[in-house]
């Protein structure tokens, strides 16, 4: 199955597409889903450590050839139009 | 905030937290924000459950633990990251000043090299497990570009004929010299399998 089927929609608001790449134990991907949250933005998340085999191969793929970043939260707006790596307050603050 | 991570129990959590501030007295600070602390520590229980290990909370583990020696935690950039951002890769460790001033810290960008990361793993550095065989291994030892202080060539006698290995800890930097690492670094706790043969 792809990890597509793993991504967890959050309601609110629908300013951009947002997309979401976690890790459940991340602290600052925790920060990130809070502030949209808070924020009342819709958007969409995957927790990779979450997924196995090749499904979490695939998300990482995913990831990696968007932003060629390796590190969590990366957060892909409007399918690759901008890119927010990490737990940029000020940036996710913008996205509204 | 979302916490799906709560398999560990609040004394564990406590437990971990004691004994990861017992180490300010080395030079290691947590984060004084507690419960922010608190829910790292929690990751860090919840990836010993799933995987044997307390890998960083923040970077994705192969579940293979040769392969994600590097980011046990405390991982090998985090002295690093510390010195050069004020704070660790997830914010767990934080400068003395950032401490001392209660600073609210940002996340260091990541700096493990992206090969070391998920799937693209050659890391492979062991540190020699069985005794050391003094006079054949000392006749072994190839140091290359090492330089005197004058410039010239270090000769390679002169590393063969130290009398033991030389032996750092991936973490905190801690050298000594002796036929095998210590169970446990003296300085920064790491495990035994954190070090690496230097000299």
């Amino acid at each position: 199955m792809p990890y597509q089927s793993y991504i967890k929609k959050v309601s609110g608001q629908k300013a951009k597409e947002i997309m979401l790449f976690t890790l459940s134990t991340c602290i600052w991907c925790k920060k990130t889903k809070a502030l949209l949250k808070d924020l009342g933005l819709e958007h969409s998340y995957v927790d990779v450590d979450l997924l196995f085999g090749r499904d979490q191969e695939d998300a990482y793929d995913t990831m990696n050839k968007f932003s060629h970043s390796t590190s969590f939260p990366t957060i892909i707006i409007n399918n690759g139009e901008d890119i927010i790596i990490g737990f940029e307050e000020d940036k996710l603050r913008n996205l509204k | 905030m979302e916490n799906n991570n709560n398999a560990a129990g609040k004394n564990q959590v406590n437990d971990l937290f004691n004994k990861l501030s017992s180490f300010q007295t080395r030079g290691y600070f947590l984060n004084h924000d507690e419960n922010f602390t608190k829910a790292i520590i929690t990751g860090l229980l919840f990836n010993e459950t799933r995987y044997g290990y307390q890998s960083c909370p923040c970077r994705l583990a192969t579940g293979d633990k040769a392969k994600d020696l590097d980011i046990i935690c405390p991982c090998d950039y985090r002295d690093a990251d510390v010195a050069e951002y004020g704070a660790c890769l997830c914010g767990l460790y934080i400068s003395k000043k950032a401490y001392l001033n209660k600073e609210k810290v940002k996340p260091a960008p990541e700096r493990r090299p992206r090969e070391e990361s998920k799937n693209k793993i050659t890391y492979m550095d062991p540190v020699r497990s069985s005794g050391f065989d003094g006079d054949k291994d000392n006749k072994n030892l190839i140091v290359n570009n090492m330089q005197t202080s004058n410039g010239v060539k270090n000769d390679k006698k002169q590393l063969a004929d130290l009398s033991y290995p030389v032996l750092r800890c991936k973490v905190c930097g801690y050298i000594c010299a002796r036929a095998e690492a210590p169970d446990i670094c003296p300085i920064c706790g790491a495990d035994k399998d954190r070090f690496e043969r230097f000299i």
